[in-house]
């Protein structure tokens, strides 16, 4: 079982966090902070897998994590998952992001939380692995988003003129900045696929 | 500027979208607070409208802010609001956020159940998705009983995309409610020989968690499984199974024999690591469980080893890290094998991952032995002193010390080595775990007699250069081994050799400055110290050297004398007074020092961990039991079920603890010395402990003199323990050369009869005799102790419950209950209760003719009575249905020679709240044939029989079926009932055709029909909590009843009211339990329970105070039974 998914930034800014079971906010939030200070120690070149004692309350788990230029993804599980294959799942979400998301950087997960919620759902449900075929997954997003544009989205057609109204003449919107490179290499992928 | 502002009115006229919500975040860095509460603020405006879409869109930006670390569980119901929306994309955004914050504390959650089932139904296979995908989250046990059904039907859904996915959700549903377990197991079997590839990958994971915590319900589906492994090609699929059989193995060790060919086939064929890696796992566990008894495996571990060890020389790390993981495993069982690749684990110390050097460290715990534990601490040694960063080093230092006190000490071949180990760990610099290294210090002193003179010597050294230890102003744990020195010094003085020089250390002015605990062990330890000089001093007749010392002590104990710790103040204190009173008697020069020493005689024996547990409990003695009347209700706050019934303490007469006198407490304190003489864990005085000592076989041997190392010690930083390693060595070359010289001997001697011995002769474990003789003391247990602890299982593991025969056939009652409208259910219930009798009826008819044919192929046999019998089969009533109840028939009269009548037994069935379905069982125990039997009942006002429409009430029911001689059957007759708080008799007549050869007659039988109160109670479990709200809702009326004479025990006494009342257990503290009921027409039933000496008492708390009295009454009779 997965018990939690947290991405953050390199700052230890939460973009994603997925608790399978209940923590209270607090609880949740000095996680993510404990997690991410675990993590920044480790340079890039040494293994992905972290005992992290009793940080979720049990002696079974452990954090597998994958760090993407400015990200880090890191999975919490037990020892009922394989440790290479959460490795290869954490690769084939942020692929899915990359092809969701076309190119995914960072800011896409800033100002998208709730679509990427929606991807890992295709992913991971219930801290149970749902699916790992990436196409099958981008397939099921696809549909759904199209589900959303036919009934108009959330922002129905006069708050969509509003947000035109917006945007005017607002040059600060860094909606098309690229922080860092996150296009992946695909190292172990075919091994596992 | 100006746009800004635009910008800022427009907003405040239009609502935000996430994005702006984080724009706006981004843009308010320095006073962020603020402006979140702003924008709550606003959302909570905005969850104000009406409108849907505004609705929908603030609970998305709350679900952001929750991402943050704030709390909005306030907007529960908002959420669910949304949630209900009939667009998708509000749905998926309210089910988002219930799966981020609802949980089983949430109480509107409850509200949501009818939604999820709506939108789990619904034709659209997106809004099913995102409920099941919510519901994963939040699915809480009361959700999951009324849900279980839905989600199992939904494992046969045509797409499998929503196959998949209940699949997973089912898993959440068994920890929630076990008992859809069972029901649903037969589908999630199915499902692993799905078409879909990813229905099948589901259906495997839930099965892999269900067999994880309790393997060997799962057995049964191993060849599944094997079939399963060999055929798919998912690597995802084949990692869990492969996982699942290294959790069945060690049950079934045939399974692991037929799988070692199949997975070494895997070994040499996949490309993927993390296959790989699984199988060599699981080749690891299957060895294991066949354990030494099969010697042809030997090429596995082979294989896994090699596996391994390119594993481990890998540059991912890893697969590095991985491969020692798995390299652990091996060594447990195959220590040599691994033993084997000792280098490559000692280079992996020297890593730059942490995590890759501490499982490194981890191996090389198991790999030591006598020949290189020196050997190899010595690496460790060097690593401490590179090491950077205090966690890592703090790491190896309990590696030492772990490596070295492993197995009672087993690889020590020399003490005197691993105490200077200990000593050069002092120097560490800001260690947490001073605590570690003294008891270690401690434990060896008191435990290996034979090192004690080095190891005072050492501790000696210690306190002297207390300085260096204590120095340090950083707040640090080292100067723990003082305590540990103190009073190996104090305790074992007499093999002090300065100890006039070791107690002017302990008595400098720095010591003061230690934290209280150790000062107060120097302060006890300094009379020990001071004792044997005084001693030693009379006996060679130096009056003015005890003098001195006396004075000396006088001098500086005042400085303890003012410690701010109470316990330095107490115990300084009074040893000044002590010692003044001594100074008196040696200026009148009288001789004290035997009777100072007679102070601290007795020798400390170490008593193992558990021996306090395992002391047997005498016979007669009830640990459970009052030893006074238990404390009345009212003193205790906490336990929430007794503080309800009030009068209880007025009950309870409150005894008061007679006065002791003083001769009483004497004479108390007297038995308790004799007491403690008899025991064995009070320290007796024995024999000195130096005679023992100076017994003891090889001592002499010791090179105390030689090694007496001061000189190194004197100087800090100076490897000493490194002289040990080589004197070691040169010992252990000599042993050799000896050895090889008697061999050689021998050798000439039986040259004749023998060939050449093999020369490569390695030296051998059993070939390094130790230093000396180690006295290793074992740890004291009670004499009569009792064999072994059992594990204590964890009674609250969500997955005990889980724990469930999967191979049982399903009962009826098992089906999982289906949601259904209530009204419906009333029109219907008369006529569903028929087929369900006309079902019944027809097999016995059948039988009933093969048994006609039979009896006249025999001939007419004689008809001589017949018996309808009833059996008590409490089994039955578990099986059936959680909603039997049980009922008696009470015993009615013979009423003619052929009929007799023993037992009746009844089992009803509540369907609603106005009916009843009463079973009966009919057994012919005659040898005759009875047919046309018709059951018939006077009905009374409130009780009626059932009857089909039409009939008069004189009309009796037939029975459905026939009985041939020896037959039992059960027929179902409904009754309804108005009222239910009294209970009922009916009175009966059964009439039937008795058919033998001599022809027939006319039979009747007439029954009584009890319906007691407690029949119409269906067992209902209560949690705690929801109990004591009923409790204090007040709309409750009480009564009690107590019943002396019960000599059952209160477990028994539990389990007889749960089964002839229907009640459950809600909660238990000792002699007292609450337990819950309903009625079937809503009453709720509340009962204290408590258990006097031999009495019970009862309290009650219902909604109707008839019905409560009545089942007091029929639960009076019930116990005055017991």
């Amino acid at each position: 079982m997965i018990n939690a998914i947290l991405v953050f930034n390199n700052h230890g800014k939460p973009r994603l966090v997925r608790f399978y079971q209940h923590l209270a906010e607090e609880v949740q939030q000095q996680i993510i902070r404990e997690t991410f200070h675990l993590v920044l120690k480790r340079d890039d070149h040494i293994c992905n897998f972290l005992e992290c004692g009793s940080l979720f309350g049990g002696s079974d788990y452990k954090l597998i994590y994958r760090h993407y230029a400015t990200l880090y993804f890191v999975f919490c599980v037990d020892s009922s998952e394989s440790e290479l294959g959460i490795l290869d799942l954490i690769q084939v979400f942020v692929e899915t992001l990359d092809k969701c998301f076309e190119n995914v950087c960072e800011l896409d997960l800033i100002f998208h939380m709730d679509k990427v919620h929606h991807i890992l759902q295709e992913v991971v449900i219930g801290g149970m692995v749902l699916e790992t075929n990436m196409n099958e997954i981008v397939a099921q997003v696809e549909a759904q988003s199209k589900l959303e544009k036919a009934e108009g989205g959330l922002s129905a057609a006069p708050s969509r003129a509003v947000s035109a109204v917006k945007n005017i003449n607002l040059p600060e919107i860094p909606r098309n900045i690229n922080i860092g490179d996150i296009n992946i290499k695909v190292p172990n992928l075919s091994q596992f696929m | 500027m100006a746009l800004k502002m635009v910008k800022g009115s427009i907003d405040r006229m239009f609502d935000k979208n996430l994005q702006d919500l984080v724009r706006g975040i981004r843009n308010h860095k320095e006073d962020e607070a603020k402006y979140i509460s702003q924008c709550i603020d606003e959302i909570k405006q905005e969850l104000k409208q009406d409108n849907i879409a505004v609705k929908a869109n603030a609970v998305c930006k709350l679900t952001y802010l929750q991402m943050l670390g704030y709390d909005i569980s306030w907007a529960a119901f908002n959420i669910i609001e949304v949630m209900s929306a009939s667009k998708f994309t509000f749905k998926r955004i309210g089910y988002l956020a219930a799966s981020q914050c609802f949980h089983e504390g949430t109480d509107v959650i409850m509200l949501t159940t009818n939604q999820i089932r709506k939108d789990l139904s619904s034709p659209n296979q997106y809004d099913t998705g995102v409920a099941l995908t919510g519901l994963s989250c939040f699915v809480t046990p009361d959700l999951a009983r009324d849900l279980a059904n839905d989600i199992m039907t939904l494992m046969s859904h045509t797409k499998p995309y929503i196959r998949k996915k209940a699949v997973l959700i089912m898993y959440k549903v068994f920890l929630k409610y076990p008992e859809s377990l069972r029901p649903a197991f037969p589908r999630l079997k199915e499902k692993l020989e799905d078409p879909d590839p990813g229905v099948q990958s589901a259906a495997v994971n839930v099965i892999c968690e269900l067999a994880r915590r309790n393997p060997k319900n799962y057995l049964s589906l191993a060849p599944l499984f094997f079939k399963l492994m060999t055929s798919s090609t998912n690597n995802w699929v084949l990692i869990k199974i492969i996982k699942l059989f290294g959790a069945l193995t060690p049950l079934e060790p045939r399974l692991g024999k037929k799988l070692i060919e199949p997975l070494t086939n895997l070994i040499h064929s996949t490309s993927a690591m993390s296959l790989l890696y699984e199988c060599v796992n699981t080749v690891i566990a299957v060895l294991i469980s066949l354990s030494s008894g099969m010697p042809n495996h030997s090429a596995s571990i082979q294989l896994c080893v090699q596996k391994l060890r390119i594993l481990i020389e890998d540059s991912d790390q890893n697969l590095k890290y991985l491969g020692l993981l798995a390299m652990s495993k091996i060594l447990k069982t195959h220590p040599k094998s691994v033993q084997s690749h000792k280098d490559l684990i000692l280079q992996c110390l020297d890593d730059k991952d942490e995590s890759i050097r501490l499982r490194a460290l981890d191996l090389l715990y198991g790999m030591v032995s006598k020949k290189n534990l020196m050997e190899i601490v010595k690496k460790l040694m060097i690593h401490v002193d590179k090491a950077e960063g205090t966690t890592y080093r703090d790491e190896l230092l309990t590696k030492i010390i772990d490596i070295c006190s492993q197995s009672n000490y087993q690889y020590i071949t020399n003490f005197e080595w691993y105490i200077s180990i200990l000593v050069e760990l002092t120097r560490l610099e800001g260690t947490r775990h001073g605590h570690l290294i003294a008891a270690q210090m401690l434990d060896v002193a008191i435990r290996v007699k034979a090192i004690r003179k080095f190891a005072v010597s050492q501790m000696a050294m210690l306190l002297d250069n207390a300085h260096l230890i204590a120095s340090n102003t950083q707040r640090n744990g080292i100067c723990e081994v003082l305590y540990a020195a103190a009073w190996i010094c104090g305790e074992f003085s007499e093999h002090l050799e300065e100890a006039n020089q070791t107690l002017e250390a302990m008595l400098r002015p720095k010591v003061t400055t230690l934290p209280g605990h150790i000062q107060a062990v120097y302060v006890q330890n300094m009379v020990k110290l001071y004792a044997s000089i005084l001693q030693q001093k009379e006996r060679s007749g130096e009056k003015e050297g005890a003098q001195e010392i006396t004075q000396l002590m006088i001098e500086r104990l005042p400085q303890f004398v003012q410690s701010a710790d109470l316990e330095v103040q107490e115990r300084a204190s009074c040893i000044l007074q002590l010692i003044k009173y001594i100074q008196k008697l040696q200026i009148k020069e009288v001789p004290v020092a035997e009777e100072v020493i007679a102070l601290f005689a007795g020798e400390l024996n170490p008593v193992a961990p558990k021996a306090q547990k395992k002391v047997p409990v005498p016979e007669g003695l009830d640990l459970d039991a009052w030893i006074n009347e238990p404390p009345s209700d009212s003193e205790s706050e906490d336990e929430k079920p007794k503080t309800i019934f009030h009068d209880e303490e007025q009950r309870h007469s409150r005894h008061r603890q007679p006065e002791i006198d003083e001769e009483e407490l004497a004479r108390r304190r007297e038995a308790r010395k004799q007491e403690q003489a008899n025991n064995p864990f009070y320290i007796k005085s024995s024999p000195s402990p130096q005679k023992r000592y100076q017994d003891t076989p090889g001592v002499e041997h010791i090179p105390v003199v030689q090694i007496d190392l001061s000189v190194p010690l004197k100087v800090p930083g100076m490897p000493m323990s490194d002289q040990y390693v080589k004197l070691e060595e040169e010992r252990r070359h000599k042993q050799k050369l000896e050895k090889d010289k008697k061999k050689k001997k021998q050798k000439k001697e039986k040259r004749g009869k023998h060939h050449r011995h093999n020369s490569l002769h390695t030296e051998s474990e059993e070939d390094i005799a130790p230093a000396h003789h180690v006295d290793i003391i074992t740890e004291e247990m009670p004499e009569n102790a009792l064999p072994s602890d059992e594990d204590d299982k964890d009674p609250n593991d969500p997955y005990k419950a889980l724990d469930i025969d999967l191979d049982k056939p399903l009962a009826d009652s098992e089906k999982l209950p289906v949601q259904r409208h209530r009204n419906v259910e009333t029109l219907k219930s008369p006529d569903s209760e028929a087929p369900l009798v006309e079902k019944k009826s027809k097999k016995p008819k059948k039988k009933e003719k093969k048994h006609k044919e039979k009896e006249r192929e025999k001939g007419k046999k004689k008809e001589k009575e017949k018996k309808v019998v009833e059996e008590e089969e409490e089994k039955k009533v578990i099986l059936q249905d959680l909603h039997y109840f049980r009922s008696c028939f009470s015993e009615s009269p013979m009423i003619s020679p052929p009929l007799n009548l023993q037992t009746y037994d009844i089992q009803g069935n509540l369907q609603n709240d106005s009916q009843v379905t009463v079973s009966v069982i009919f057994e012919n125990k005659s040898t005759s044939f009875l047919k046309s039997m018709e059951l018939n009942v006077l009905d009374s006002l409130n009780t009626k029989m059932l009857r089909p429409e039409g009939s008069s009430v004189h009309d009796g029911i037939p029975v459905p079926f026939q009985l041939p001689p020896g037959i039992s059957n059960e027929a179902q007759f409904v009754f309804t009932l108005q009222s239910i708080v009294m209970a009922q008799k009916l009175k009966g007549t059964l009439s039937f055709i008795v058919k033998n050869d001599e022809g027939s007659t006319h039979e009747k039988l007439d029954f009584k029909l009890h319906f007691s109160c407690a029949s119409y109670l269906i067992t209902t479990p209560c949690y705690s909590d929801a109990f004591a709200k009923l409790l204090e809702s007040g709309d409750l009326h009480m009564s009690s009843i107590k019943v002396d004479g019960i000599s059952i025990s209160f477990q028994h006494l539990l389990a007889k009211i749960c089964f002839h009342h229907h009640f459950s257990v809600v909660e238990r503290v000792d002699s007292c339990a609450s337990m819950y009921s309903r009625s079937i027409q809503g009453h709720h039933v509340c009962l204290l329970v408590k258990k006097g000496e031999n009495s019970v008492s009862i309290d009650g708390k219902c909604n109707d105070s008839t019905l409560l009295s009545n089942l007091l009454d029929e639960m009076k009779e019930t116990l005055s039974k017991c």
